[in-house]
């Protein structure tokens, strides 16, 4: 039962951390159909930012949180406003030839400036205890990941469905050629989405630092994972993303503790047959 | 328009006619040329030569898929690494023979593709990519777990490979591993080319540009893919085969994510789609990787990065508008 | 005469909607009947279901006695069916030739061939250019499809399907888009048809309907409601009723 309720709360953290970093690439390949290989680079970004700040220069950790993430987000933001908005007409291909040398390039500046050993981040004493539950503990460190995952779902939620940016953004997956004509500044749209997507996967290398360590080949290490989370959950689907990531990340962790001779296996199987079933997401018939 | 004149005897309409297609031989011979011009240049890099036509021969398997079928995938590695281990085995367990050894790895990527292509191909577009990716993992963790087979983390190596034919033997210089891997490269062009000439290769093309009007035609189109799909697949497994024969050693990362998604970048730095982009681009690439590694491992992803950026954003004249022509098609089409 | 084609209450839902209601319809060997209605009223949906695009909800196909309802378009293909497209679904970096060379090495069963040349197929080269010398296009054998002016794309269309030797033949609204000077050729091919060929037109433009069809289907909302010789359709009052305004 212990072991269950393990897997449970591991699984579920896990999954949080999956959705965070990949619902940016999610929303992106369903808004600009804009397939970006170096997505993973804003989340290595955001934990770089967040231990750099914390160990190097002593920073308090919520606000070089803080700090870290806008970062982040405005990188994303620039990076997509001044490069890649001009390759949105682009073959599919080129697009991945594009973002994978991209990714290259990052992968060698974060070791030219960072240095290729693995980075940790330190907690700060508020996230590094227990939480008494009653039935059993928790460490606080994962008490914090669930809720930010919840608050971030929330909030995503909250924005798509009570915003006009949220209308917007809904207007452009659905009916991209048709938005801009209906006086929706799709550019504007564009733009902001890819900053929060890469602010949130930001958030997403801070809070899985622990299961996926930073080092300068993160970008490349973990694409993969992120890949699959969109592909399941269906492209420009936040509740399908956080589905499709709580599932996955529950099968990996009950995989590597029941079985753990097999290594990812169950997880692509899990994946393989998922996404056969529902071809165009989780939760999309 | 013109009004229809009376129609001439068709055996005496000439002109104008669409472009012959291009001799099968030629490509292979410009390949072996170049080769020998290589190892003349660079004698003691006889090792180069040898990874550059295994991997241009993986390269060419992924041309047929993406370039004329217009399937993206990024699980090549599965079919490459079935064959590395096939190959391993095969040697370790039966006979060292290296051409026996090529056989059991090209029937054993046939298979394996036809089989996962029958299920696989039922997708298409990002669901199909994401399907390859996982079927690799797949196989990856399955050759994982099976390490008393497979040897694990630490690789199959405990096999000898006999000389060829029983007369040249592997080595250490490479040279003989050099010819092997020029002359399959170079069968496997001669292969590629044929069946790209040949009505069925036409056939494909045509489900690649119009799926729906082929089967209007009357085309059974899941069965030509799953033909193109295993017939990459040897292509690629016998790829693996001869890696595996030369160095003597298969590892993991011979089913590994990375090794498809190079793959997949060389094709499109060299061009899909007219078959001579493999070579370029598994030359180029290899190259690169080789002089800026041999200074720094991260150095050379400064500029493997920004080459490939470049190449999308300033397609470099000579090159990339030939290939881009072939794929794009201009005033005069491809033949 | 046995009937070349046949359907018997073809009926097609999509959710609410009634695409298809119980069209029940035969054609003979020659006959050339024109499929007429509103927009929207479901003749391309009709014409999907019977070359097997899209599968009907109930209601059977017949193609020369034989129950093709379950059967794959390549399959109703080698039994004789053929159909040209409303939007143009050419292979638009393939050249003319070469596109219609496609069809006959389907025709011929030989698009499984792997080795030989398709240079080395002097027949079916020779074939390809004669028909597309029929219909005027020999000029253009080798320009890329998607190059071509739209009525001249048309025009390959129709070569597909007649490379294909069917014996029913749809074809999807051939005149649509065409510019006025290219009507003459199309029309020309239009009438060189084989006369036994049986023939299932969708058109709009009247002038043709009249002109070419020896029956007129008349499809409103999905359901028939008329279908006969061209002089008692033109006098229908319900099919005048149903093109009041139109």
């Amino acid at each position: 039962m212990t072991l269950l309720l393990n897997i449970l709360v591991d699984g579920v953290a896990y999954g949080m951390v999956l959705f965070v970093m990949a619902v940016g690439l999610s929303i992106t390949l369903g808004l600009m159909k804009f397939i970006n290989l170096s997505h993973g680079a804003f989340a290595m970004a955001g934990g770089y930012g967040v231990a750099v700040l914390v160990g190097s220069h002593g920073c308090n950790f919520w606000a070089a949180l803080l700090v870290a993430l806008i970062a982040t987000g405005v990188f994303g933001a620039a990076l997509e406003a001044l490069v890649l908005r001009h390759l949105y007409r682009r073959p599919e291909l080129q697009q991945v030839l594009f973002t994978i040398g991209l990714t290259f390039f990052l992968v060698a500046t974060a070791n030219a400036i960072f240095g290729p050993q693995v980075r940790s981040i330190s907690l700060p004493p508020s996230l590094s205890g227990s939480v008494d539950l009653g039935f059993r503990t928790l460490p606080t460190q994962r008490v914090f990941v669930l809720l930010a995952g919840v608050a971030a779902a929330a909030l995503l939620t909250w924005i798509i469905a009570r915003t006009r940016f949220g209308v917007w953004i809904r207007a452009s997956v659905d009916h991209a050629d048709a938005a801009s004509g209906l006086g929706i500044p799709i550019r504007l749209v564009q733009c902001l989405s890819f900053g929060a997507g890469a602010a949130l996967a930001g958030l997403g290398g801070v809070l899985g630092a622990e299961l996926m360590p930073l080092e300068p080949y993160y970008p490349l290490k973990y694409l993969v994972l992120m890949l699959v989370v969109v592909a399941v959950g269906g492209m420009g689907s936040i509740p399908g993303s956080l589905c499709a990531a709580l599932v996955l990340g529950t099968v990996d962790t009950a995989s590597k503790y029941l079985v753990s001779e097999w290594g990812s296996l169950l997880f692509f199987v899990a994946m393989g047959l998922l996404l056969a079933w529902r071809p165009r997401g989780i939760l999309t018939r | 328009m013109t009004t229809t004149a009376q129609a001439p005897a068709a055996t005496e309409i000439t002109r104008p006619r669409a472009r012959a297609m291009p001799p099968p031989w030629r490509l292979p011979l410009a390949t072996i040329a170049a080769a020998i011009v290589a190892s003349l240049l660079w004698p003691d890099q006889l090792g180069l030569v040898s990874r550059v036509a295994s991997t241009a021969l993986l390269v060419l398997s992924l041309d047929l898929l993406v370039g004329y079928a217009g399937i993206a995938t990024l699980g090549q590695a599965a079919l490459f690494g079935v064959g590395a281990y096939g190959a391993g085995l095969f040697a370790q367990q039966v006979h060292g023979d290296p051409l026996l050894g090529l056989l059991v790895a090209a029937a054993a990527g046939a298979c394996l593709a036809a089989a996962s292509g029958a299920f696989l191909l039922r997708f298409e577009g990002f669901t199909l990519l994401m399907l390859t990716i996982a079927f690799a993992q797949i196989l990856l963790s399955l050759a994982s777990t099976f390490r008393g087979l497979t040897g694990g983390d630490d690789g199959l190596s405990d096999f000898t490979v006999s000389p060829i034919l029983g007369l040249w033997e592997f080595d250490l210089e490479g040279r003989v591993g050099a010819i092997y891997a020029v002359a399959v490269l170079a069968a496997g062009l001669y292969l590629s080319r044929r069946v790209a000439n040949s009505p069925f290769g036409l056939s494909i093309r045509g489900i690649h540009e119009s799926r729906a009007r082929m089967a209007a035609l009357g085309t059974p189109v899941r069965q030509r893919l799953i033909g193109i799909y295993a017939l990459s697949g040897m292509l690629a497994g016998v790829a693996g085969a001869v890696t595996a024969q030369i160095n003597g050693i298969v590892g993991l990362d011979s089913l590994g994510f990375p090794l498809s998604a190079e793959a997949l970048v060389m094709l499109v730095l060299g061009g899909a789609g007219n078959l001579s982009g493999s070579v370029i681009g598994a030359s180029v690439f290899t190259l690169l990787h080789h002089t800026a590694a041999s200074i720094d491992p991260y150095h050379w992803l400064f500029v493997i990065g920004i080459a490939l950026m470049a190449v999308v954003l300033f397609p470099p004249a000579a090159l990339a508008q030939k290939a881009w022509d072939r794929v794009r098609g201009t005033r005069k089409a491809a033949p | 005469m046995t009937d070349i084609l046949r359907l018997d209450g073809l009926d097609r839902r999509f959710g609410g909607l009634h695409v298809t209601r119980n069209v029940s319809l035969a054609l003979q060997p020659g006959d050339r009947l024109a499929l007429i209605g509103p927009n929207g009223a479901g003749k391309t949906t009709l014409v999907n279901q019977i070359s097997g695009v899209l599968p009907p909800s109930s209601g059977r196909i017949f193609l020369d006695g034989s129950d093709v309802t379950a059967q794959s378009q390549a399959e109703r293909v080698r039994r004789g069916l053929a159909r040209t497209f409303q939007i143009t679904t050419l292979a638009p970096h393939l050249p003319v030739q070469r596109q219609v060379e496609l069809a006959l090495f389907e025709r011929e069963r030989l698009g499984h061939s792997m080795w030989r040349s398709i240079d080395a197929f002097t027949g079916v080269a020779n074939e390809a250019l004669a028909l597309l010398n029929t219909l005027g296009l020999a000029h253009r054998a080798d320009v890329a499809t998607g190059s071509l002016a739209y009525g001249e794309q048309r025009l390959v269309e129709l070569a597909l399907a007649l490379a294909l030797r069917p014996r029913v033949l749809l074809l999807d609204e051939p005149m649509a888009g065409v510019p006025k000077a290219d009507g003459p050729v199309l029309l020309a091919a239009l009438d060189r048809l084989p006369a036994d060929l049986a023939l299932l037109i969708i058109e709009h433009d009247m002038d043709l309907v009249f002109r070419m069809a020896t029956r007129i289907a008349v499809l409103v909302q999905g359901e028939l409601i008329a279908d006969g010789p061209p002089d008692a359709i033109r006098n229908d009052p319900r099919v005048r009723a149903a093109y009041l305004g139109h």
